[in-house]
């Protein structure tokens, strides 16, 4: 500490490893915050349904999505992204999870919505399994924190099923 | 200007009790905004607050402790005069290191 060089490094040094505490401490008091999301999916209408010419089962739907995910939103949350999936069983693959619709959401102001759209990604099955079949429509999310542990979670949205024919 | 190194030492450099107090200092102000900058931060719920907190806490800390402060040197090292250190003159160079030599290189 004897001179001016000495004390600048004493102090940089010191103040860096306070504010890494810092940090480390806003990301442990994410664990104070129980959040309490819901999320609700209205499947308005199937546009079409069909089997592809290489097999694949397709389909084609329009769905009213709310969601009030206001609760995840902390002092040391960044973003949240959330995305909503069809999750089946088939006799090939215990799980089947595919992406319909995904976003992100920047703050909290803009964490309750509610959207009428028609599927993002195309809905698409590895065979033939989709005709009557049962799906649960999942609302996964990860929230993104400023600094530390980044968190993940999910609604599960059971009993929608598909029509038995092809339209 | 200089008219010896002990006259630049005391210019340049803080007395021991100086450095002492400028690291204490330095660390209880440094722990003390990082508590306020959290509180701040925690309950307003903006990161950004507490980092602009912490910041400036910082900057006032480095402009209390890092420049050499002239309440950093009140107590100045006090060096023997010259004339009071012939009055003692160095011991003899002791009997006992050169018998230790001798007796190593047997």
């Amino acid at each position: 500490m004897h001179s001016f060089g000495y004390r600048a490094n004493a102090l940089l040094t010191f103040a860096i490893t306070i504010l890494a505490l810092m940090c480390a401490m806003a990301s442990l008091s994410d664990n104070l915050n129980s959040p309490s999301p819901s999320a609700h999916v209205q499947v308005l209408n199937v546009n079409w349904f069909q089997k592809q010419p290489n097999g694949n089962d397709e389909v084609s739907m329009t769905m009213n999505i709310s969601a009030d995910l206001q609760s995840l939103f902390t002092w040391n949350t960044k973003q949240v992204f959330v995305f909503l999936a069809a999750e089946y069983e088939t006799p090939k693959n215990s799980l089947n999870q595919i992406s319909l619709w995904d976003g992100i959401i920047p703050s909290k102001e803009h964490a309750k919505f509610w959207i009428h759209t028609s599927n993002k990604y195309r809905f698409i099955d590895q065979g033939r399994n989709l005709r009557g079949k049962e799906f649960n429509l999942t609302m996964h999310w990860h929230v993104m924190p400023k600094t530390g542990k980044m968190f993940a979670d999910k609604i599960v949205m059971p009993g929608y099923r598909l029509p038995e024919e092809y339209r | 200007m200089i008219n010896d190194d002990g006259e630049m030492e005391s210019e340049q450099r803080m007395d021991w009790q100086g450095q002492k107090l400028a690291e204490q200092l330095m660390q209880i102000l440094l722990l003390s905004f990082a508590v306020v900058a959290f509180t701040t931060g925690y309950f307003m719920a903006s990161f950004q607050m507490m980092i602009l907190t912490y910041f400036g806490g910082v900057v006032l800390t480095t402009l209390v402790t890092v420049p050499n402060w002239p309440f950093y040197n009140r107590h100045p090292l006090q060096w023997l005069d010259p004339s009071e250190v012939e009055k003692h003159p160095k011991p003899p160079p002791s009997a006992n290191s050169t018998s230790k030599k001798k007796a190593v290189k047997k």
